[in-house]
């Protein structure tokens, strides 16, 4: 029996994508089972697998953890990616939840229909370039943690 | 200076209520600045503290919060309201993951149209009681215990409370396939700090009205139509 996490989803990116970057930043190896049928998706639900009927699923450590944030947490916490202080870790919560709402923008634009996808387009890339790249460019400038450390 | 934390959002739930329950539950007082005009919004913007441009914002700890998830997160750790352990931290962010989509669908009911509410309305119901509901129903039923987690309680719990009383407004009887519920609400709600919470009087705030959607659209100027998901 492997010890390696087990990941269920589709082929794809989607929701699952950020799992897959994260364990592998943690170099963790881990396998990955594709739902490619309707058929494999009611299976994983008839099993009890699916806890709200949904994926990513993830087994890891005894567990078929689902909901993305929370096989996230679970991970870099367990490989020690989440800062080392509950200070630290509100800000990484912060910056990733920025980019999980980003990551949100481009899963809906897959799904669009053409005619809908050019003004979507130009709308999510003005959120990336002027909401979510500038948080994170003044980030990586120290910038941004002064002016959100309220001051005395 | 008062070291309270202090909320910048809309006079009504959105995505603050639920930092508003677990501030509650945890027995924190807590103070409000309330978004009115577009120009208190473009001051927050321009003072740079809102991260992503948006709020719920919360001071706390010297720390000017956002992302709801995140501010949730940072509270119920400091509270510890986040389970003793990995294990139980990682059931606590299932369970919350569950009834924060549950909300979700909730979340954006006031803003759409009324042919959409309608139909809405029948998702919301149908979620509840065939997706989510039964699952926190298993979850106490087979451990027997009072709290979701770790027998002990938690954000899980007071998340959950929250998102029945949302559902219940839409329909006051959807609780009736749902013993183990029924008891869970009876049981959460009367722990002091909660109670409390649940009084007249109290920063609880009431399902949105037409002047919450007009505040909101006129702050953000989100005046486009919000479609149902």
């Amino acid at each position: 029996m492997s010890g390696k996490p087990k990941l269920h989803y589709f082929n794809g990116r989607g929701r699952m994508e950020p799992i897959r970057w994260l364990l592998a930043a943690a170099g963790v190896e881990f396998e990955e089972s594709y739902l490619e049928k309707k058929e494999d998706l009611t299976k994983l639900r008839k099993d009890g697998s699916l806890l709200f009927q949904q994926v990513p699923m993830v087994e890891i450590d005894g567990m078929k953890l689902v909901q993305t944030r929370a096989i996230a947490n679970y991970i870099s916490t367990k490989y020690n990616l989440y800062g080392k202080d509950m200070k630290e870790r509100a800000l990484i919560d912060m910056y990733v939840e920025g980019m999980f709402d980003l990551n949100e923008l481009l899963m809906t634009y897959g799904y669009l229909p053409a005619d809908q996808k050019e003004e979507y387009f130009a709308n999510m890339m003005d959120k990336a370039e002027n909401r979510y790249f500038p948080a994170f460019e003044k980030v990586c400038g120290k910038e941004l943690v002064a002016q959100m450390m309220l001051l005395p | 200076m008062s070291t309270k934390p202090k909320l910048y959002y809309f006079n009504g739930r959105g995505k603050m209520e639920s930092i508003r329950w677990l501030l509650a539950a945890a027995g924190v007082e807590f103070e409000e600045e309330f978004l009115e005009t577009r120009d208190q919004y473009e001051k927050l913007l321009q003072g740079g503290s809102l991260l992503f441009q948006q709020v719920p914002m919360v001071e706390i700890d010297g720390m000017r919060m956002v992302q709801t998830r995140a501010i949730l997160s940072y509270i119920a750790a400091k509270y510890n309201l986040y389970g003793k352990d990995l294990k139980e931290r990682a059931l606590i962010d299932m369970y919350v993951g569950g009834t924060d989509d549950l909300m979700g669908f909730i979340l954006m009911f006031p803003f759409l149209s009324a042919e959409d509410k309608e139909k809405q309305h029948v998702l919301i119901v149908q979620k509840a009681t065939s997706r989510y509901f039964p699952v926190y129903e298993k979850v106490l039923k087979d451990h027997g215990q009072d709290f979701l987690v770790g027998n002990n309680f938690s954000w899980a719990d007071v998340h959950l409370l929250e998102a029945i009383l949302m559902v219940e407004e839409k329909k006051s009887d959807v609780l009736s396939g749902f013993p183990q519920l029924q008891a869970f609400k009876a049981r959460i709600s009367s722990i002091p700090a909660i109670k409390k919470f649940l009084e007249p009087g109290s920063q609880r705030k009431p399902v949105p009205d037409d002047k919450y959607v007009e505040t909101v659209r006129r702050v953000l100027r989100m005046y486009y139509d919000v479609k149902a998901n």
